[in-house]
């Protein structure tokens, strides 16, 4: 039965399937969604902004507000990107050290994540599961870095804490722990029959529409894109892991479709990927410094006599996350540019966004893992409160112009 | 006569109670099973009192009698399913004459009215959000009929067996579904109290088929304009029926009463206190199919989407009452009375 009425629904900037604001416009027809239109700019913070105004050093625990859950995710970025213009060579136990947190933090994201999605459908007592056992790899977290999330454990050229016999003992611990409830973890995540009757064949991004709109990370590897910048462009220690490739559907013997079960299959095998890497970190951790060596106020009087520009990349648990710095002799960078992993992956909830039923909105939404904040980059808003379309024409040019402002300030 | 407008106020005013506090009995097990320590069992009172001093809002877009009428529409009926339902057990458990029979037919078309009530109000607050809810909780009365026709008619053609009325609630105490049953019997009981069991969570509207109130697809559907004291009258309403619907399953399946099953009586001094301990029995029979029909389900299970509900209704649930009923009409030995 066709009939030609539709309505509209607006879901957002505030709802209870969303943890940050974001607004969706949806057209419905019955129980289907025959149309979706999507719009940012609810929570944008001027991050780029307040960055050009404080120091290197400042920069990095700044930039790990830009997104909680990927707390080391962004300032790392940031750190390859000032290692990149400052060509400092980061010591050996540093570079473990990075890993070993940076991947504590995937097992983290990734858990938390499995949280969210099993509430978006209902299942709160798997909410509740994974949020417990996630308390684990948090305080191992604390223990290391002094904080469960935000852990200015970063600075440039190396790391700030090491880890100690006692810290160690603490991680194997932790590891053992998810390595006994992985199995019982996956059982429940990828067999549970009203679980895969909600995630199987919803919100299909097929590996085309992933690789034109350019998906990172989980979002591109569920949909059989074998795309992960720690394989493709390594970092820290992922030199060293020669046998770490990007996971797929392939390997529970499943070939991929992109389906919301698929994500949830590659993050789930992630936090087994995450666990195994750790090890291998932990057994080959070499002896040596942490950092540099040289303090906050020689870095930065290092960095101000320095002109050029470089960019970071690395895998967050969301997927790749890109930072763009101009340095100009200056005590700060005249510009930096984050981009987040939702900043690539939004685009591909037009295609999921389409042809599904209304409750499965919040399961499609969440299957990216957004994180709505760092992906918001400007607002626009007149005195009166009254809204403007700033065509894609107009954008550009003032984007060209905003960008070609600092090109002068750093070419003089 | 006396004695028993007296039970009923007494069933009304105790109703209150013990379905708020079935609710609240139903949060702290959830909890437990999900490694929380959470709400007092009395939360759910302290939500209405709370409510019952908030602000009452009526959004500007709403047909405003129908908004705040359902309510008032849903209590009443709620409050009249649970007189329905219980007032002849409870009469016959503490031993007095009951004026009411019950009949299953009406107790169909009762336990639909508290839904259709709130539909209506649902529709009438202009809220989109509400409207799929209320569609959503069409889909689910619909599908929920067929097996609840088809439990009401088996038992009735169990009880045709006997001299007793085949439509009443009455005749089920004396002559329950396990009387004279054969294993064919009593297999057909058990599926037909598995189908039961199944409808409760939709007519509570809990996972897996809280559709209609899905708080992270439309925010509690149904129930998202309402607030204040008509929202208290809504939960009031839940809870009303979460007592008659878990009674109804209790009367149809276990009517047994303790002193029935025992053969013991209770008296302190002078006094005979086995009505008490007969009603004590009887609402722990009452926490238990709740705790097993929503507690359980609701805890192992994920929302389903209503397209899903619909088949799970029409085709699994309905074949498994039809089974059942197949099954009790050739039991063997019900034919030999």
């Amino acid at each position: 039965m066709k009939s030609d009425i539709t309505y509209p629904l607006n879901i957002g900037p505030v709802h209870p399937a969303f943890k940050e604001p974001i607004k969706f416009t949806f057209r419905i027809e019955g129980e289907k969604v025959v149309g979706a239109d999507i719009d940012f700019g609810y929570t944008h913070r001027a991050i780029e902004r307040i960055a050009q105004e404080r120091n290197y050093i400042q920069i990095i625990y700044l930039l790990e507000r830009v997104c909680g859950i990927c707390s080391f995710s962004h300032p790392m970025a940031y750190c390859l990107a000032i290692e990149d213009v400052a060509g400092i060579e980061v010591p050996p136990r540093a570079r473990y050290i990075r890993t070993i947190v940076g991947e504590l933090e995937r097992l983290h994201s990734h858990l938390l994540w499995t949280g969210v999605a099993a509430h978006e459908i209902g299942f709160d007592t798997l909410f509740m599961y994974t949020w417990n056992i996630r308390e684990k790899v948090l305080d191992c977290l604390e223990e290391l870095t002094g904080n469960r999330i935000n852990y200015a454990m970063l600075t440039i050229g190396g790391v700030r804490r090491d880890i100690t016999a006692d810290n160690a003992q603490t991680i194997h611990q932790v590891l053992e722990y998810y390595e006994e409830l992985y199995n019982r973890t996956s059982e429940i995540l990828l067999d549970d029959l009203t679980l895969r009757a909600r995630t199987e064949g919803v919100g299909i991004l097929t590996i085309e529409q992933a690789e034109r709109l350019c998906a990172v990370g989980p979002t591109a590897r569920g949909s059989g894109l074998m795309k992960d910048v720690r394989v493709d462009y390594p970092v820290n220690a992922y030199y060293e892991i020669l046998w770490l490739k990007p996971v797929s559907p392939r390997d529970i013997g499943k070939e991929p479709i992109g389906d919301v079960y698929d994500r949830m299959a590659v993050r789930v095998l992630e936090i087994q990927q995450a666990i195994k890497i750790i090890q291998f970190c932990m057994e080959n951790l070499p002896e040596g410094d942490i950092n540099t060596g040289s303090g906050a106020v020689k870095m930065i009087n290092a960095l101000k006599k320095l002109e050029g520009e470089g960019v970071g990349r690395y895998e967050a648990p969301r997927g790749e996350v890109c930072h763009y710095v101009i340095l100009d002799n200056q005590e700060h960078p005249v510009q930096i540019k984050v981009k987040a992993p939702t900043y690539s992956n939004g685009f591909t909830w037009a295609p999921m966004l389409t042809n599904i039923e209304i409750a499965d909105i919040p399961i499609v939404v969440a299957s990216i893992d957004p994180c709505v904040a760092c992906a918001d980059r400007m607002t626009y808003v007149q005195a009166d409160g009254s809204r403007t379309t700033i065509s894609w024409e107009e954008l550009r040019a003032k984007s060209i112009q905003k960008y070609k402002g600092v090109r002068r300030q750093w070419m003089k | 006569m006396d004695e028993v407008i007296g039970v009923a106020i007494a069933i009304v005013v105790a109703g209150v109670f013990a379905g708020l506090f079935l609710k609240g009995i139903d949060r702290k097990l959830a909890a437990f099973m999900q490694s929380r320590i959470g709400p007092p069992i009395a939360q759910p009172i302290y939500d209405i009192l709370k409510l019952k001093q908030k602000q009452t809002i009526i959004p500007s877009t709403s047909v405003r009698w129908l908004f705040t009428g359902a309510p008032l529409v849903a209590l009443t009926s709620g409050i009249v399913l649970l007189l329905y339902i219980s007032l002849s057990y409870v009469c016959y458990i503490i031993g007095l004459q009951s004026p009411v029979q019950g009949d299953l037919i009406v107790i169909m078309y009762l336990i639909l009215i508290p839904s259709i009530a709130i539909i209506s109000g649902a529709f009438a607050s202009g809220s989109p959000y509400a409207s799929i809810g209320a569609q959503r909780e069409m889909v689910i009365l619909m599908s929920t009929e067929l097996p609840i026709a088809v439990v009401v008619l088996s038992i009735a053609w169990h009880v045709a067996d006997s001299m007793y009325n085949p439509f009443a609630l009455q005749s089920l105490f004396e002559y329950t579904l396990w009387h004279h049953a054969g294993a064919f019997g009593i297999l057909g009981g058990i599926l037909l109290f598995l189908a039961m069991i199944l409808v409760l969570p939709a007519e509570m509207s809990k996972v897996p088929f809280d559709q209609a109130e899905a708080e992270t697809e439309i925010a509690e559907g149904v129930m998202v304009e309402y607030s204040g004291k008509l929202l208290a009258f809504l939960l009031l309403t839940d809870a009303f029926k979460a007592l008659s619907l878990s009674a109804l399953i209790v009367i149809l399946f276990f009517p047994y009463t303790f002193t029935g099953l025992f053969g013991l009586s209770f008296s302190i001094g002078s006094y005979s206190i086995t009505p008490l301990i007969e009603i004590i029995f009887f609402i722990g029979k009452v926490v238990i199919v709740y705790s097993i029909g929503v507690t359980v389900i609701r805890v192992i299970m994920a929302r389903l989407k209503i397209s899903q509900v619909a088949k799970v209704f029409l085709f699994a649930v309905s074949a498994i009452s039809i089974i059942g009923m197949v099954l009790i009409m050739l039991d063997p030995k019900m034919k030999m009375i």
